[in-house]
């Protein structure tokens, strides 16, 4: 494990050219770093800019201002070690299980014996033995996101961004999926920056909460999560120190989501 | 095992029903059927009657002719051989200027327009000039390959081509163009070059619209051919029309449009079985389910 921030963002701002002509500014003199192995979780109201950080820091977006260091180097493309789990099913539905897990081995130059052997590991590791020659319409939301979550893991990113990977799958499947996160999380030392606009799911998963203010969004205030490890998210919710935590932070995210609630209604008048 | 296996096959369905269920909903599907094709048959028998009755009593069969002719003039073809020699010969040569034209000008469709449903810039100079150039009457140019390329085969596999290039273009272009972001960005993240973006990600999303362009394309293909066979040439299906409506032979005319769309039709067919064997990554409308 580093001790250095493996995730610096220094004075970030994220301009985008509105539809309408405009100028959109998406984020704005963002600073935060993340250090290896450390699993932080992002919050903040609907659409406030919290997934732009996320292609800022994997070099899909060039910030407009500041710098974005990913290992103490400068991001000018993506980043090597670096995965990242959209908020859409971003897996290939011409592609077999197997060979969805397969991509990324084939795509950074293995044979194809070669990849489909470490997807084949990682296929088993989430749980999705036996569905290896299914393709992804035969296969069910939640089992598509282990699909997506083993293509992820098999090139063994030290530095895993999630987009609200989860918000599209219904509860039950939701903490499971958490849960296998957790496990899977737990065998590596990758560094997790997790986008959510659920702030139960942020505690449960984190060891640090970052909460965003409306948007433009930009770092309102960042909250230790002391709780013990390994977890398991449905009991962890009951607990007293997790309402605790929660009352904390949720002081801090009502007013950012009611001043993104009168921002919409303004928009919607 | 994870909780969440929910898998959808179609067969899974079957075996909770009672066997007598699936039997009595697989026979109506079956008398529907025979329905279909009955009133089918019928349409087909009534058109042909009526149209042999009236070129017998009321109209004159020497411009409408009658279906009896056209199967005369279909056997004779077949068995004797036609006023330009033999029928296979003429078929052979439109069929290697349809095919020969249909895959230079589809390969030529796909790659432009994927080159410029990629590139925003490329797209944007050449957009005016895609335009006029579509807007062209493109059969028109026929008459200019004869010119250009004399009576053989040159000329009519170029009025197939120009024909069957814009129709596969629009579509891969738009194919290319509508590529989910998603899938580009996760591939770029997972390691992809940019060249493997483009054949792993790019190319098969648009298949789909690539395939079904080349339906319609092969169509104009055979068009391209016999409409330029039609304007010069020295053999073809298209010359064997012509030569028909030089000699007032109506029922040739016939004859030869009769041909013409059994090719089209065992092309169309060709063409499906790639599809379904290229697209079986695609869940299937229906499937095999039996509906009750």
């Amino acid at each position: 494990m580093t001790p250095d921030p493996v995730i610096e963002l220094r004075n970030a701002t994220k301009r985008f050219r509105a539809s309408s002509g405009g100028v959109h500014t998406a984020v704005r003199d963002l600073t935060m770093t993340v250090r290896g192995g450390a699993f932080v979780a992002v919050v903040g109201p609907t659409g406030c800019g919290k997934s732009t950080t996320l292609s800022l820091v994997s070099g899909l977006e060039p910030p407009s201002e500041g710098v974005v260091l990913v290992r103490g180097e400068e991001v000018f493309c993506i980043p090597p070690g670096v995965g990242y789990m959209f908020q859409n099913d971003a897996v290939l539905p011409w592609r077999s299980v197997l060979d969805n897990v397969a991509s990324g081995p084939r795509y950074r130059g293995s044979s194809r014996a070669e990849a489909r052997d470490r997807a084949r590991v990682w296929v088993e590791r989430v749980g999705l033995a036996g569905f290896e020659g299914y393709y992804p319409h035969q296969l069910s939301g939640g089992m598509r996101k282990r699909v997506a979550l083993a293509q992820t893991l098999v090139n063994e990113p030290e530095i895993l961004l999630m987009d609200e990977p989860f918000s599209a799958l219904d509860v039950q499947t939701r903490s499971l999926m958490q849960d296998e996160l957790l496990r899977l999380w737990a065998g590596s030392d990758a560094a997790v920056v997790f986008v959510t606009h659920d702030l139960e799911e942020a505690i449960a998963l984190a060891d640090r909460v970052v909460v965003m203010t409306a948007s433009p969004a930009t770092v309102k205030a960042s909250f230790d999560v002391a709780l013990p490890r390994p977890r398991n998210v449905e009991e962890i919710r009951m607990t007293d120190e997790f309402l605790f935590v929660y009352r904390e932070i949720w002081d801090s995210l009502r007013e950012e989501v009611n001043r993104a609630r009168e921002e919409a209604s303004h928009r919607a008048a | 095992m994870p909780h969440d296996t929910t898998i959808t096959t179609p067969r899974s369905g079957r075996t909770t029903v009672d066997s007598s269920v699936v039997a009595k909903a697989t026979s109506a599907h079956r008398k529907r059927r025979a329905t279909v094709w009955a009133i089918r048959l019928a349409l087909v028998a009534g058109w042909l009657v009526s149209w042999e009755l009236t070129a017998t009593y009321w109209i004159d069969p020497f411009f409408y002719s009658k279906p009896s002719a056209v199967w005369q003039r279909l056997v004779e073809w077949f068995t004797v051989g036609t006023s330009q020699g033999s029928i296979w010969e003429q078929i052979e040569v439109t069929l290697q200027e349809a095919v020969l034209g249909f895959a230079l000008g589809a390969l030529a469709g796909v790659v432009l327009g994927i080159l410029l449903g990629r590139s925003r810039l490329l797209a944007e100079i050449c957009a005016p000039f895609i335009k006029a150039a579509n807007a062209v009457p493109r059969i028109v140019l026929a008459a200019l390959f004869v010119l250009w390329f004399g009576l053989g085969m040159t000329s009519k596999v170029a009025t197939a081509f120009v024909l069957v290039f814009f129709a596969v273009f629009f579509n891969a272009f738009q194919g290319a163009r509508e590529v989910d972001r998603n899938l580009v960005n996760n591939a770029r993240v997972l390691g992809a070059s940019r060249l493997r973006v483009l054949t792993s990600i790019v190319v098969p999303s648009a298949t789909s619209w690539i395939l079904a362009s080349l339906h319609i394309a092969f169509g104009f293909a055979l068009i391209g051919a016999v409409v330029g066979e039609f304007t010069g040439a020295s053999k073809g299906l298209g010359l064997l029309i012509n030569r028909s409506q030089n000699m007032y032979d109506a029922p040739g005319i016939y004859a030869g449009m009769i041909v013409i769309t059994v090719i089209a039709l065992l092309a169309e067919w060709l063409l499906s079985v790639l599809e379904k064997r290229l697209l079986r990554w695609r869940p299937q409308a229906g499937g095999t389910e039996v509906r009750v």
